[in-house]
């Protein structure tokens, strides 16, 4: 599936939940889908600081797709980290350069992703563009 | 003026809004305070009908809003018992007027080799701008340890204060932990040692009644915004005789008596201090802020706001694995707490979704998080306006929280 379909696909999914809560519960749930991050790589160098939440992000190339791995000590955080991942895991780095990430507004979670709040979700969507731009240079080379 | 609490949130119109499902609780007193309709008329008033820079037209308006300028600074002057207007500066908060301390002060009285005191439940704001004065002066920044009910280890100020201390700057009441600090004593000791004493009273003027001339500090500092007036402007107190001997730290207009480029000749106290043009509409907002606070009465409030926070550090420690930071008899209406294996941010996220404001994080107050070994904490901060069918609300929404997560 292409990223713009599993975004659709996703704003599908939350389309059901008319209470917060209810959302937060389902976020809740897709925390334990991370592909989490082994604790030997949750080194400084794969941490992304917030002041409220850590994110750790670690990527490698395996057949020239980018393998994401992540967590977080924030629960909230980490389900939003799995529907990001959901959307750009496994993909070619050059799918990861150029791409409209709009479903965390439609499914109202945009205040996660906005540059005051200090989760470390906006970094972490960065760090996976810069991963694609250095992996996509290096698969040309 | 009887103290009657669903009178008083008549006055303030934003605590009637509805959130996502209900009623705002608005927890979040430590970071801003929300504005009684006086204030919020005044600006509107003084915007509509008054507008002009102050201290240089001779046309009506301008004199109008001066005079109006100048009443706050009496306010202020007669709220917090200073000697004089002078001694009154109008600055954009209490981080500026910290700074403009740690400029004008340390342009002077910090040396090589001297010493500067803080503490280690400081506010970033109070931590900062001596660090860059000692690098600058090559100082030495020296730190009143904290215990765990996050209270101040005083038993080694005694310690602490050298002959080559310079000045004192501790916070009057924690951000973060609610302590209130004995200032008086600190004070006394301090100025025993020959060092003078600065209060970040940003946590503490809305709370209690402050007397600088009882407390005898050389400077207090405090912010508009968090005692119901509007951002923008605070002020910061410092003893004539000191305030004079200080250089201005920022030049321009309205600090000067004449100007040519071979040299100025600067201004009079308290104008000195507040080059370009100042937020004179903000300093009318802080006015009728104080009057506000005036008129219900500041041990009223003090009196309420203890009650309150009573009931809710009981209310809130009784819930399973909760952890309250800062224990200390002597606190304020500012509860900081984690819920056990619970996030601080993830408790956040959900407790505003049930249209509570709370903070969540470190508070600016890392060395606090650091002695505590966490990341942060929940932080309530109640005030008068505040009640206890809102802590009510807190309480269920925290059981809520353990219940998504648990």
């Amino acid at each position: 599936m292409t990223i713009n379909e599993i975004q659709d696909q996703i704003i599908e999914e939350f389309s059901i939940f008319d209470d917060w809560l209810d959302k937060y519960n389902y976020i809740i749930e897709l925390a334990e889908d991370v592909p989490v991050i082994e604790e030997e790589h949750k080194t400084d160098v794969n941490l992304i600081s917030g002041c409220q939440s850590k994110v750790w992000l670690n990527a490698e190339l395996v057949d020239g797709k980018i393998h994401f791995k992540a967590d977080s000590n924030a629960i909230i955080t980490k389900g939003i980290i799995a529907l990001l991942l959901r959307v750009f895991n496994n993909r070619e780095p050059k799918e990861l350069i150029d791409f409209d990430l709009y479903f965390i507004d439609k499914i109202g979670l945009e205040q996660n992703l906005s540059p005051t709040r200090a989760n470390g979700l906006l970094s972490m969507v960065k760090q996976i563009k810069l991963y694609a731009i250095a992996y996509n240079s290096k698969l040309n080379n | 003026m009887d103290f009657d609490i669903n009178k008083i949130r008549e006055d303030f119109p934003i605590l009637k809004q509805n959130l996502y499902s209900g009623q705002l609780v608005y927890f979040d007193n430590g970071a801003t305070t929300q504005k009684p309709n006086s204030v919020i008329n005044i600006i509107n008033e003084y915007y509509s009908k008054y507008n002009s820079n102050i201290h240089r037209g001779v046309h009506y308006l301008s004199e109008k809003m001066t005079q109006a300028y100048e009443t706050a600074r009496k306010t202020v002057k007669t709220f917090i018992n200073a000697n004089s207007d002078t001694e009154i500066i109008f600055t954009s908060g209490t981080t500026e007027s910290i700074n403009l301390v740690a400029f004008s002060f340390g342009e002077i009285f910090i040396n090589e080799g001297d010493e500067i005191l803080i503490s280690e439940m400081e506010h970033h704001s109070n931590i900062v701008p001596w660090q860059m004065l000692c690098e600058r002066k090559k100082a030495k920044l020296k730190v009143i340890k904290l215990n765990h009910f996050g209270e101040l280890l005083l038993g080694e100020l005694d310690e602490l204060l050298t002959d080559k201390t310079k000045l004192v700057a501790i916070t009057h009441v924690s951000n973060t932990l609610g302590t209130i600090n004995p200032i008086k004593d600190i004070i006394k000791k301090a100025h025993a040692k020959g060092a003078y004493v600065l209060i970040d009273g940003a946590q503490g003027i809305q709370h209690q009644k402050v007397d600088v001339k009882d407390l005898d500090c050389d400077f207090y500092a405090f912010s508009g915004h968090k005692i119901y007036g509007p951002t923008g402007i605070g002020i910061l107190y410092g003893k004539e005789e000191l305030l004079n001997k200080m250089p201005p730290y920022k030049g321009g207009g309205d600090m000067i008596k004449s100007v040519t480029i071979e040299k100025t000749v600067y201004n009079e106290l308290p104008f000195k201090f507040e080059a370009g043009t100042s937020n004179f509409v903000g300093a009318v907002g802080l006015d009728h802020a104080i009057r506000y606070v005036q008129n219900i009465g500041i041990d009223k409030i003090a009196e309420y706001e203890s009650d309150l926070a009573t009931y809710a550090t009981d209310a809130i420690s009784r819930i399973e694995g909760v952890k309250i930071f800062g224990q200390s008899p002597n606190k304020s209406s500012i509860i900081s707490f984690n819920i056990e294996n619970i996030h601080h941010f993830d408790a956040g996220m959900v407790l505003d979704k049930m249209n509570i404001a709370v903070r969540t994080g470190t508070h600016c107050t890392e060395p606090i998080m650091k002695f505590f070994g966490i990341d942060g904490t929940i932080r309530a901060s109640l005030s008068f306006y505040n009640t206890k069918q809102e802590v009510d609300k807190l309480v269920e929404g925290i059981k809520k929280v353990k219940e998504l997560f648990g």
